[in-house]
C-alpha cells in the first residue's frame, strides 16, 4: 500500500531531491522557518538514487534565480518544480551559474567583501567538485567552505 | 593587455601576448626623461600601506613624463578616519586625478575601486593576493638577464604562503612553460589553489623544503622576505624569520649565469656579500620599476606611443 507522507499543493514550488542533510538548511537560507504561507518539509524519505532525500513543498510562492542559486551551490542534485492547479507544468533541475552574485559569503576575512559595501561575487572554477573563486580576493573557496548569505 | 583596457588589477586579467606587449614598450622607456607624454596629466596615489620603492617609482616614471602626483601614504591623516567610505573616498579623487594607483590591506580592494572609479586604476598591492605591476617588472628584469622568459627554471624562496609577488609572478611564468621549484617551510607553503593553476598551464612544479637540492637547477632564484606584517601570530613568526639564508658560500654549487632577484625590502635572507656580484639583480630589479610602469602608465592614458 503507498503511503502519502505530503499532502498535494494547488499552486506553488514543490522542491524535490535535497540531500536530506540540506534540507532545513535551504528552508532557512529562503527564510522560510517562519513562513507567512503553507511548507511542508519532508527529509529522510527513501529515495532510489540517493538514498535518503528531503522534499520542502511550498504553497504560493516560486522562486527567485537567486534563491534558485542559492539552492544550487548546496544541492545540486535538487529539482524544482512548479505546481499550478496540482499539476507539475515545469520540471527544473538546478545548475550553478558561472557567476554568483550576492549569494555566498567569501570564506576569506581578510576580502573586501566583508569589510566594505562591495558585494559579494564568485566565479564557478569547478562544478564537481564545487570550487568558486572570489572575484575581488581571488581566493578559491570549496564546498565546505561555502556559507549562503 | 590591450590598449582599451583601463585597469591593472590582476596578472590573472593579462595573457601572454599582453605581458609581452607591456614589456616591449617598457623597453623603449629606459631612460625616457623628459618626454611630454604626460604633461598635464595628474596621477593619484592611494597608499593605505607603507610602501618605498611602488611609489617612489610610480611617482618616479609619472615625473619623468611630465606628469603630477598627489597622494598620500598615511591614511591616518585622511577623512577615512573620520568613517568615509573608499567609495566615497574614490568618487572624490577621481575628479581630481587622471588615474589612481592604491594599495590596501584588504584583499580585492583593486578591483573594487576599480568598479567604482570612472579613471583607471592599477592596483599596487591588495593584502597577499596581487601585484601585478611588480610581476611586469620581475618578468621585464628576468628577461633582460636572461634574453628570455621562456623555458627557464625559477625557484621561488621564502614566505610562499603570503607573499602577493610569489603568487602573481608564478601565475604569469605559467604562460610561458617555465619550471619552478617552490622552496619554503611547510608552515609558508604555497597555497595549493596556485600549484593546481600553474599546473594547469602544463608548467612542471615542485615544492621542497632544500634550496642546496635545487639551486644547481636555477636560472632565477626569487626570494622574498619573511613578512612579520602577514602573521597573524607573532610567536609564529618569530619560528620563521632568518630560516633561510644565501651568501655566497650557499651559491657554490649555482650556475654562473644564475641571477638572484628580490621584491625588496630584504630581511635576513639575502647576505651583503652577494650584492655586488653579478648574481644580485634586487636593484636592477628596483630600478626596472621605472620603465615598467611609465609603459603601463602611457598604455592606460593612452598618451606617447599609445597615444590613439
Amino acid at each position: 500500500m503507498r503511503i502519502l507522507k505530503v499532502s498535494a499543493i494547488k499552486e506553488g514550488t514543490v522542491i524535490d531531491h535535497l540531500p536530506s542533510e540540506v534540507t532545513f538548511k535551504i528552508l532557512e537560507i529562503l527564510g522560510l522557518k517562519n513562513p507567512d504561507t503553507l511548507i511542508t518539509v519532508a527529509t529522510n524519505l527513501q529515495s532510489k538514487h540517493m538514498g535518503t532525500k528531503g522534499i520542502i513543498k511550498i504553497g504560493s510562492r516560486f522562486l527567485t534565480p537567486t534563491e534558485a542559486d542559492k539552492i544550487a551551490i548546496l544541492a545540486p542534485s535538487a529539482v524544482i518544480n512548479i505546481i499550478k492547479d496540482y499539476k507539475v507544468v515545469e520540471k527544473r533541475p538546478v545548475s550553478i551559474p558561472d557567476t554568483i552574485e550576492a549569494v555566498a559569503r567569501c570564506s576569506n576575512p581578510n576580502c573586501i567583501t566583508n569589510h566594505d559595501e562591495a558585494t559579494s561575487k564568485f566565479f564557478t572554477i569547478s562544478r564537481d567538485p564545487l570550487k568558486l573563486r572570489c572575484h575581488y580576493c581571488e581566493r578559491v573557496m570549496r564546498e565546505e567552505d561555502v556559507t549562503i548569505l | 593587455m590591450s590598449r582599451t583596457d583601463r585597469n591593472v588589477i590582476s596578472i590573472r586579467d593579462f595573457t601572454r601576448k599582453g605581458l609581452e606587449d607591456i614589456l616591449e614598450l617598457a623597453q623603449t622607456m629606459e631612460g625616457c626623461r623628459g618626454e611630454p607624454y604626460l604633461t598635464g596629466r595628474i596621477l593619484a596615489t592611494l597608499f593605505f600601506e607603507p610602501s618605498t620603492r611602488t611609489r617612489l617609482s610610480f611617482e618616479s616614471a609619472m615625473k619623468l613624463l611630465g606628469g603630477e602626483v598627489i597622494g598620500f601614504s598615511d591614511p591616518g591623516l585622511t577623512s577615512l578616519t573620520k568613517g568615509e567610505t573608499i567609495r566615497d573616498t574614490v568618487r572624490m579623487v577621481e575628479s581630481y586625478a587622471d588615474c589612481i594607483v592604491v594599495r590596501h590591506p584588504l584583499e580585492g580592494v583593486a578591483r573594487y575601486i576599480s568598479e567604482v572609479s570612472k579613471v583607471p586604476v592599477i592596483n599596487a598591492g591588495d593584502g597577499s593576493n596581487q601585484h601585478p605591476t611588480q610581476t611586469c617588472l620581475d618578468l621585464y628584469t628576468i628577461q633582460k638577464c636572461h634574453g628570455r622568459i621562456d623555458d627557464l627554471t625559477i625557484g621561488f624562496l621564502g614566505d610562499l604562503k603570503y607573499g602577493r609577488t610569489v603568487h602573481s609572478l608564478a601565475v604569469a611564468l605559467s604562460h610561458f612553460g617555465a619550471r619552478m621549484f617552490f622552496i619554503s617551510s611547510p608552515q609558508l607553503r604555497m597555497p595549493e589553489a596556485f600549484l593546481e593553476e600553474v599546473r594547469a598551464n602544463q608548467c612542471e612544479c615542485i615544492e621542497t623544503g632544500s634550496m642546496q637540492d635545487v639551486l644547481p637547477k636555477l636560472d632565477v632564484l626569487y626570494a622574498t622576505r619573511i613578512q612579520k606584517e602577514r602573521f597573524p601570530d607573532p610567536v609564529e613568526y618569530e619560528k620563521q624569520k632568518g630560516i633561510w639564508r644565501i651568501d655566497l658560500a650557499a651559491l657554490s654549487e649555482a650556475k654562473k649565469s644564475l641571477k638572484v632577484l628580490h621584491p625588496l625590502p630584504r630581511g635576513l635572507e639575502i647576505a651583503s656579500d652577494i650584492d655586488g656580484t653579478p648574481y644580485a639583480q634586487y636593484y636592477q630589479q628596483a630600478a626596472n620599476g621605472v620603465p615598467v610602469r611609465q609603459a603601463l602608465l602611457c598604455m592606460l592614458l593612452e598618451a606617447g606611443p599609445c597615444a590613439s
